[in-house]
């Protein structure tokens, strides 16, 4: 059993959180032509990079999603970060 | 008198040629009177060539079954087998040895029941014994709802040509009366989509028995040795830099499945695959007391029973994208738990060992076969909870790709593109098992 940071919860137990993708991609600007291709590439196509990555999680109980930083080979947890902006 | 390694190892092969290759009952006899010493080895360990026609990547099911559909099919012997483990080291000799057809969609069941076709005339094809018994497999429904459901998807199998029966909850308890029948059940069981020519097979037997072929066929299988790099030169690929050096060939095939994105960074070129933990699990041996194979998709659980007696058990994927090869607890409870609940009598029996293996998982759960994206190098991947049951058929289709560089009509559904055309072949929505 793991237990992931919430950056709003603290830490809780992994089958509270959900995988939601690899972070850094950028959606496809709908106000211009998007091919085929780029649609493919950011729905589907990924790095699903092996060692340090970084992923966007969902906290399920609380819906905050945020980016984690992992290791996928040794699955150490290596930080998280909110992905909100601060409103103040 | 001292000879040298050189003539060591020419007696040695002198020495080989008077060995027993061929399996039969006679051979069995006959080497059973000389102590087993004459059995020739499976297969050579030879160092590397410079080159091939053509190289694979991974000595899994999917590598070898290519490699020697590639000599039996296509004439191509010029082959290497390039894996960084020992054979079988991955998902192959990881698995549940679950094999079946009981697909949805055409083009799933073209694939798959090619496999299981093969699969009956496996052990004499390739004259080594992979155990493949046909003893059926059911996916069993838990409600009313779930039975309509099932019996579309029996409809949609005998269509596709596929030996499929519905099971009424009497069939069920006949074929595997160690379920749980209890009126109060939380899954009570309904009845079953049962397919008789499903089973299960030896994992390590179908990597060993296609080394043997292929070897025998003059296909170079070398182990222990790592694939590092692609080498491109002017864009199109050339070989490969293992940690044996570099191996060229025009035609690379990669069939490394939890490891497909490595290369595909290596290669220069994109897959929609991530990479999770699947685990299973094997408890001590008991009398017999499942002659089937069954899935609950409630639970997401399934087992059988090996010839050994030890119940092999499996489940969902850890839901933590993972190159880790060892499975998490929460997962190992899931499963377990879902066990106990299809079959309450099992929850005193203790496990054996567990493990996890490292599978590639696509979008669709649905293989990807066809060219990378760069030149000269072809996939086959995607496999992910799935594969084994495939492995013939794999093999079959993508050496035909090598061989020829253009698609089996059997594969070509299955082409990375489809992700671009949005023909997507999803088995997880089609037929309700996620693979
Ligand atoms: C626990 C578990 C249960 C399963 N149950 C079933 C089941 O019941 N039925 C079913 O049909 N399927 C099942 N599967 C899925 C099935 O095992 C796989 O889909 C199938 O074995 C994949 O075969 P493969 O040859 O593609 O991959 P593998 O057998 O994993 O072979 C890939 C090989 O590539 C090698 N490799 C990786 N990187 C490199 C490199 N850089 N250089 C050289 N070699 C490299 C690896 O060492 C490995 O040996 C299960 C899987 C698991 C883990
Ligand atoms: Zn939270």
């Amino acid at each position: 059993m793991q237990r992931f940071s919430c950056p709003f919860c603290g830490l809780r137990d992994e089958r509270e959180f959900h995988f939601a993708g690899e972070a850094g991609k950028t959606r496809p600007d709908t106000t211009q032509d998007v091919s085929d291709k780029e649609w493919a590439n950011y729905l589907f196509f990924c790095k699903n990079t092996k060692g340090p990555t970084r992923e966007i999680w969902v906290h399920t109980t609380c819906q905050e999603y945020f980016i984690m930083e992992r290791d996928s080979v040794t699955m150490e947890v290596l930080g998280t970060t909110a992905m909100r902006k601060d409103t103040a | 008198m001292t000879s040298t390694l050189a003539q060591k190892s020419a007696k040695a092969t002198q020495g080989e040629i008077d060995m027993t290759r061929h399996y039969s009952a006679f051979s069995v006899f006959r080497e059973g009177l000389k102590g087993h010493k004459g059995w020739a080895p499976l297969w050579r360990s030879p160092a590397p060539q410079d080159a091939y026609d053509v190289i694979v990547i991974g000595g899994g099911g999917h590598g070898l079954a290519t490699a020697y559909y590639l000599a039996k099919n296509h004439g191509i012997r010029k082959v290497a087998v390039i894996e960084k483990g020992w054979l079988g080291g991955g998902n192959t000799g990881r698995n549940t040895t679950v094999i079946r057809s009981n697909y949805f969609y055409p083009e799933s069941t073209r694939l798959y029941d090619l496999s299981v076709r093969l699969y009956e005339k496996l052990s004499r094809d390739i004259n080594y014994n992979v155990m493949f018994s046909q003893r059926g497999m059911m996916v069993l429904t838990h409600s009313e709802a779930e039975m309509e459901i099932a019996s579309r998807t029996v409809n949609a199998m005998q269509i596709n040509g596929v030996d499929a029966e519905l099971l009424d909850v009497k069939d069920v308890q006949k074929k595997a009366p160690i379920l749980n029948y209890r009126s109060d059940a939380r899954y009570p069981i309904h009845g079953a989509i049962f397919q008789g020519r499903g089973g299960t097979g030896r994992h390590d037997a179908v990597a060993w028995g296609y080394a043997r072929a292929a070897d025998q066929q003059g296909v170079d299988i070398i182990q222990n040795c790592e694939v590092t790099g692609f080498l491109i030169e002017g864009g199109v690929c050339k070989g490969v830099e293992t940690t044996l050096g570099k191996i060229r060939s025009d035609r690379v095939g990669v069939a490394v499945a939890g490891h497909s994105s490595v290369l595909a960074e290596m290669g220069g070129y994109n897959l929609p695959i991530n990479s999770y933990a699947l685990q299973a699990f094997v408890t001590e041996a008991v009398k017999p007391v499942m002659d089937t194979v069954a899935f609950s998709p409630m639970t997401g659980s399934y087992f059988s029973q090996s010839d050994k007696g030890g119940l092999v058990i499996g489940g969902g994927l850890d839901r933590i994208p993972s190159y880790a090869q060892r499975g998490n607890t929460p997962t190992q409870e899931t499963v377990l738990s879902g066990i106990i609940e299809m079959a309450p009598a099992l929850a005193k029996v203790k496990l054996l060992r567990h493990w996890a293996g490292n599978v590639d998982v696509s979008p669709d759960s649905s293989p990807l076969i066809g060219p990378s994206g760069t030149q000269g190098i072809y996939i086959n991947c995607g496999w992910g909870t799935g594969g084994f049951k495939a492995i013939p058929a794999g093999g079959y289709v993508f050496a035909h790709l090598l061989a020829t560089g253009n698609h089996h009509d059997i594969s070509r559904p299955f082409d990375p593109d489809r992700f671009r055309t949005g023909r997507l072949l999803d088995e997880a929505a089609g037929s309700g098992i996620a693979h």
